[in-house]
């Protein structure tokens, strides 16, 4: 681990208070429910979260009853970063205006509210530089709605709407490169993270909170139901997401790339891809083109993050 | 001997009245993104704020549905916020124009009333707005450039009276309004103040109180919200009243839900929004001359509909002919005909009735038009009947 300033040395600097109350609705097992809690475990004063429609939002809000020891804020599934560029701003204003106080912001959407259909809005939100953390939790696909596909979902995957048919198996395209994006427009500070690294999450988030101006973290937070593994597996296949360099962990600031977590000897990506259901097809012969392909991706982009370090340049 | 105040006269357009009525109210946040004919008002606001003249965040979204968001956003955590738009940009809106009446976010929005696309077109219709009807919003219609300062200013009032906090939309009909040069009085920035003081959002976002906005809820409660909300925009009506009452004190211009014109004995009564209640009275006048009783109702509020009102000029009509700026295709005519044929045969009103769908995407509609229009009515009384429901007037055939 390579994070620059650390503010949680150990997890035993991990404050005891919990902002993420338990009691949600998320299922056992859930990726997302843990980034929310590590997530609040980093804040540094009375924060607002702006909520994209999706799992987290509706297993946490529903009427009568919160999941959230903070003020909270659902509008819609596309405008999360439309609805914290506003909050954020109103805050500023009347501030200056001596009307209000400043306060953190973070934006919390799936990967369908980030990569696909919320895009538009944090590429605005981005561009316009808003004091404002937004995390993506993503866990490649739908989950919400019952596993479809999304441009999160990677090569191969079965999915309910990419399903792994007789001639069609599984998603054919790309995950999209979300943190290259993101690091196009050149915001202050972004990064990826994982929950089965919680210190560097956290970490993260703080230094992200830090900044005065846009930030963004990418966590990977897998889905027991739509990766089709036990809720028991959540964190070991994080990590093997990590170890096989299927998810880079790294910080863009200011468009440099830095790899925070340098996986040295990475295991097979077989590992990460057998310990699932959704890619079971691809262990059959006719499908090992796929699998190849897949690991092809993988070895590329690593190969390109280590040079884009080695330039010091995000191109 | 009474102080004689002192009036000020300046020549502005629609956009730019509208925009010097938003400065005026200190607004805190605009959000907005180009459209015509609406793009003026957010010039001049980004070149007051530019300026320092007006101390607030100008932020020039990449889209309508994220210009409303913002708004949406900033509003719940205490802002006065401000935004305009038209058309497609209004459509773009839609969905998250009914989720900010239903999170009672005060915000104010200036409508440059166009056409809808396709075939593409910039110039006036009602159909923007009318798209929007149902969203809950309150929707008002100016008549003319005056109006457009006016009920800018009344319009921050009505939202953000505690009672209602709710969206408030000012309709200025595209070019026509928006466009034209106009005298009018302005109010001094000090009356203004004290008209719209700034007062504290109840429902603010607030640390010390942390509230959940946007929650889900499940058929046990749903139907309740919903119910909420239906009580507190039946409220509009007495909040317009107050608006209009404390605003006419400092203006001396007095605005009613419906404006009546020359109705009280008038046999034939046409029902119009925006610009053209202009024209219509206009034309009326001249008519009234020539002892052809005709009368105009001119709604400055569409929604809440102002039932009641509607219902008691209409009450002793031989004729009414509606007018609609938009339609809704397959119904049974254009929404402002249908709101009046139910307030006539709620209030048990038999009486005459069409409507006279007009100046699509622009079509002018003239003096000459409307005298046209009520010769067509004369004749109508005459015979006794309509020889149609639903008229394309100055359609092409």
């Amino acid at each position: 681990m390579d994070i620059a300033q650390k503010y949680f040395k150990t997890i035993k600097d991990v404050p005891i208070e919990d902002y993420f109350a338990p009691g949600h609705r998320l299922c056992a097992g859930c990726g997302p429910s843990l980034a929310m809690k590590l997530t609040m475990k980093a804040i540094r004063m009375p924060t607002l979260v702006v909520n994209a429609t999706g799992c987290v939002e509706v297993s946490t809000s529903l009427f009568p009853y919160v999941s959230w020891r903070l003020p909270w804020i659902h509008v819609a599934f596309e405008n999360t970063g439309a609805v914290a560029s506003g909050i954020s701003e109103a805050f500023r204003i009347l501030e200056k205006k001596g009307r209000g106080k400043m306060h953190d912001v973070i934006a919390i959407a799936g990967d369908g509210g980030t990569f696909d259909i919320g895009l538009q809005a944090l590429s605005g939100a981005l561009e316009r530089n808003h004091k404002m953390l937004y995390i993506c939790y993503d866990n490649e696909a739908y989950m919400n709605t019952g596993i479809q596909r999304s441009g999160a979902t990677p090569t191969g995957a079965a999915t309910t709407t990419s399903p792994a048919g007789k001639v069609i198996p599984g998603k054919q395209e790309r995950k999209k490169d979300l943190i290259g994006i993101v690091g196009a427009h050149r915001i202050p500070y972004a990064a990826t993270a994982s929950i089965s690294h919680p210190l560097d999450f956290i970490n993260k988030v703080r230094k992200a909170l830090e900044i005065d101006g846009a930030s963004f973290i990418h966590v990977l937070t897998p889905c027991t139901l739509g990766w089709r593994y036990s809720p028991s597996q959540t964190i070991k296949i994080a990590r093997l997401a990590v170890e096989t360099r299927y998810f880079p962990i790294i910080e863009v600031e200011e468009g440099r790339v830095r790899i925070n977590i340098k996986v040295n000897k990475p295991r097979p990506l077989e590992e990460f891809l057998e310990a699932q259901g959704r890619f079971r097809h691809l262990f059959q012969s006719e499908n090992k083109h796929i699998l190849e392909m897949l690991k092809q991706q993988v070895e590329e982009n690593w190969n390109r993050l280590l040079k884009l370090e080695e330039i010091g340049l995000y191109a | 001997m009474s102080e004689l105040k002192q009036i000020r006269r300046m020549a502005l357009t629609g956009d730019e009245a509208v925009a010097y009525a938003a400065k005026q109210a200190d607004v805190d946040v605009i959000a907005a993104y180009p459209i015509t004919p609406q793009t003026i008002i957010v010039e001049r606001l980004s070149r007051y704020v530019a300026d320092g003249e007006l101390n607030a965040a100008f932020i020039q979204a990449e889209s309508e549905h994220s210009a409303i968001s913002i708004c949406l956003g900033a509003a719940l955590a205490g802002a006065r916020t401000f935004t305009s738009t038209a058309s497609q940009g209004l459509a773009l809106m839609h969905e998250i124009l009914h989720i900010a009446s239903s999170m009672r976010a005060p915000i104010v929005m200036a409508i440059a009333n166009r056409a809808l696309n396709s075939p593409l077109n910039i110039h006036c219709d009602h159909s923007d707005v009318m798209n929007a009807r149902d969203t809950g919003w309150i929707h008002l219609f100016a008549n003319n450039v005056q109006e457009a300062y006016d009920l800018t200013l009344m319009a921050f009032k009505i939202a953000e009276n505690p009672e209602i906090l709710l969206p408030v939309s000012v309709n200025l009909d595209g070019f026509i309004l928006t466009h034209s040069v106009e005298p009018l009085e302005v109010l001094s920035d000090e009356e203004v103040q004290q008209y719209i003081p700034h007062i504290p959002y109840p429902y603010r976002i607030d640390f010390d109180r942390p509230l959940a906005y946007g929650v889900m809820a499940l058929p046990d409660t749903y139907m309740e919200f919903r119910r909420q909300f239906y009580e507190v925009i039946m409220k509009a009506p007495p909040v317009f009243r107050k608006a209009s009452e404390s605003f006419s004190k400092i203006s001396g211009r007095v605005y009613d839900m419906v404006t009546p014109y020359f109705v009280e004995d008038a046999e034939i009564i046409v029902i119009a929004l925006g610009s053209t209640v202009e024209t219509l009275r206009y034309v009326a006048r001249k008519l009234r001359g020539r002892n052809v009783k005709i009368g105009v109702a001119g709604l400055t509020m569409y929604r809440p509909f102002p039932e009641k009102e509607i219902a008691n000029i209409l009450a002793n009509a031989k004729c009414v002919a509606v007018m609609d700026r938009a339609y809704s295709y397959g119904g049974v005519g254009g929404p402002l005909y249908t709101d009046v044929l139910s307030t006539l045969y709620k209030n048990g009103i038999r009486t005459m009735t069409a409507d006279f769908v007009y100046g699509l995407g622009g079509r002018d509609f003239k003096l000459t038009d409307a005298e046209e229009l009520f010769n067509k009515l004369v004749r109508s009384v005459e015979i006794g009947a309509f020889d149609q429901d639903i008229y394309w007037w100055g359609v092409r055939e």
